[in-house]
């Protein structure tokens, strides 16, 4: 019977693990060292504007651990969606800070790097032969939203990870990759139970989200066999239960029980959880099917004008009372002060003005059953979105101004009827992207639309 | 009376993907899971009249192993766009945690 046994650094690459918790995985002889460092979680900027989500110093600290520890149990060491995105200019930043780790360390190892951006061409020709459908929530995509995309990647199944294994690779850093498909490569090439390797890979790929009342974020191994894998943390002091374990899948999936693959379906609808002592769990029962269809899928970000943010707080009882038309009021004024101040180069087709309402439906907008409850005090915050950065924060110095003095029929003489909390009151924030592709294609195979290169690290 | 939140160990919402939002009511004990599912206090029909979107975007699944209940639902904005103001999702589940629950 075929073991496998996985170490997960941490959930995702930079957030940090304990040295301690890290070493002991180490020293239980793991086959492979993995973590993922990205996902579509924190918004589209990470893809779209090519932004690590953190810091070059928290990556290298975590990076550098985890190839220390490769070096001393000769594991393969993966590590999944670079620089949040996944984008190739990601994979490239993890390589160099590869290269600089191995220098200071004195370490040698054969690094793949598997990059993930899908060509604009190869796209439309897919799109106009078929290969290119939707998910739902369904929406269609033509050539126009190909080409607006600043950038699109395939997510990544097993394939690509398992020809860079079997060409010997070390150290292998993937463009966006399924957070599950970089730990469930090795125990299927090893020979373990498809439903066992990828419920397992399920479970590890979060760290210590597992656990119960999870701590912090720290290293958790897996044991994986042919029907079942084994779950523990490896901090003494954090725990799994059955029902802990049971419950990870339900986490940012929207089916609790199928977890869809470029190749198949996990389908943990009839796993038994059972707790083995009072930290370690035993996952049976789940069943890899194999899809008809190979399918990869797309994630785009689409580049959506650059933003400067004003945040103003209001108190005042007459305002608060009209608040809606004292601001569309003043959005309709300011047209023609844009007008005036550009000295005629700018319109209203140059930019645009969103205020979210805090203290009323700022977080849930159209879901809030309570927006008709009115608060003492409120906070907008104000987005001025334009097509260059200038525009962005010109027009937002402008408005807060405008907006400060804009006035009520309640009051005679000026008013100042906004709470500044900042000098300036405007905060330029930069490129902002919309994700704008939810599809799957049908490749020809399931390499054709990723790219390995190999280097030797020494 | 007492509400939803007094019985969960955990209620949460988050983003399953740009395009999906998600909800998980969690409980310690089998007890208590039964006890709200008996009591039909929280059910695809009363999410989707609670949220007011329609009742067949919602799909409800009652995990035992979990001892919990997901609901998921398309995300009211796709994440970032911009009318959307909750990148994570992670704070729609609020008004689940003031369901009432009967005796």
């Amino acid at each position: 019977m075929s073991e496998v046994r996985i170490l997960a650094a941490t959930g995702m690459l930079g957030s940090g693990f304990l040295e301690k918790s890290f070493y002991k995985g180490v020293s239980l002889n793991p086959h492979v060292i993995a973590c993922d460092s990205g996902s579509t979680d924190a918004g589209p900027a990470h893809l779209g504007g090519e932004i690590p989500y953190f810091s070059r110093e928290a990556i290298k600290r975590d990076f550098r651990l985890m190839l220390l520890g490769r070096d001393t149990s000769k594991a393969k060491l993966i590590i999944g969606s670079c620089g949040m995105g996944g984008g190739d200019w990601a994979v490239d930043w993890m390589k160099e800070i590869a290269f600089e780790i191995a220098k200071e360390e004195n370490l040698k190892f054969k690094l793949a790097l598997i990059k993930s951006e899908q060509d604009k061409g190869y796209l439309k020709s897919c799109l106009n032969n078929g290969k290119i459908t939707s998910l739902y929530p369904h929406f269609e995509i033509n050539e126009e939203d190909i080409e607006a995309s600043s950038h699109i990647v395939g997510v990544m199944g097993c394939e690509p990870i398992m020809d860079a294994l079997e060409n010997n690779a070390d150290v292998i850093l993937t463009g966006r990759a399924t957070d599950t498909s970089i730990y469930a490569s090795v125990p299927i090439m090893l020979g373990c139970g498809l439903g066992a390797s990828w419920h397992a890979a399920k479970i590890l790929e979060c760290g210590t989200a597992s656990t119960v009342n999870r701590k912090r974020p720290d290293s958790i191994f897996g044991w994986v066999r042919d029907d079942h894998f084994d779950i523990e943390p490896l901090d003494l002091e954090a725990r799994c239960t059955a029902q802990s374990v049971a419950s990870h899948t339900l986490y940012e999936n929207a089916d609790p029980f199928l977890i869809i693959e470029p190749d198949g379906v996990l389908n943990t609808l009839n796993s038994k959880y059972t707790e083995i002592n009072d930290r370690k769990v035993r996952v049976y029962g789940s069943i890899y099917e194999k899809s008809e269809i190979y399918t990869i899928k797309l994630e785009g970000a689409k580049f959506g004008g650059y933003q400067t943010v004003i945040i103003a707080g209001v108190r005042e009882p007459f305002i608060i009372r009209q608040l809606d038309d004292w601001l569309e009021k003043m959005q309709i004024k300011f047209i023609d002060r844009v007008i005036e101040m550009s000295n005629n180069t700018l319109d209203k087709n140059d930019y645009s003005i969103k205020i979210r309402v805090y203290g009323r439906d700022g977080v849930m907008g159209k879901l809030e059953p309570k927006k008709d409850f009115i608060n003492h005090e409120l906070c907008l915050l104000i987005t001025i979105t334009a097509n260059t950065e200038d525009n962005s924060k010109k027009i937002a110095k402008s408005f807060a101004h405008f907006a400060l003095h804009f006035p009520i029929p309640e009051w005679q003489g000026l008013i100042s009827g906004l709470a500044f909390p900042f000098s300036p009151s405007e905060l330029y924030k930069g490129p902002v992207y919309n994700f704008n592709i939810n599809h799957i294609v049908k490749p020809n195979s399931p390499l054709e639309m990723f790219r390995t290169k190999y280097l030797e690290v020494n | 009376m007492a509400i939803l939140g007094d019985y969960a160990r955990l209620i949460r919402s988050k983003n399953a993907g740009p395009f999906m939002l998600t909800f998980d009511v969690m409980f310690a004990d089998d007890e208590t899971y039964q006890k709200i599912l008996k009591s039909k206090c929280l059910t695809k029909k009363i999410f989707s009249e609670i949220y007011n979107v329609s009742e067949n975007t919602v799909t409800f699944f009652e995990h035992d192993a979990a001892k919990a209940i997901k609901i998921s639902i398309p995300r009211p904005y796709v994440q970032c766009h911009e009318d959307d103001g909750d990148v994570y999702g992670g704070q729609q589940h609020a008004l689940l945690v003031e369901i009432e629950v009967p005796e």
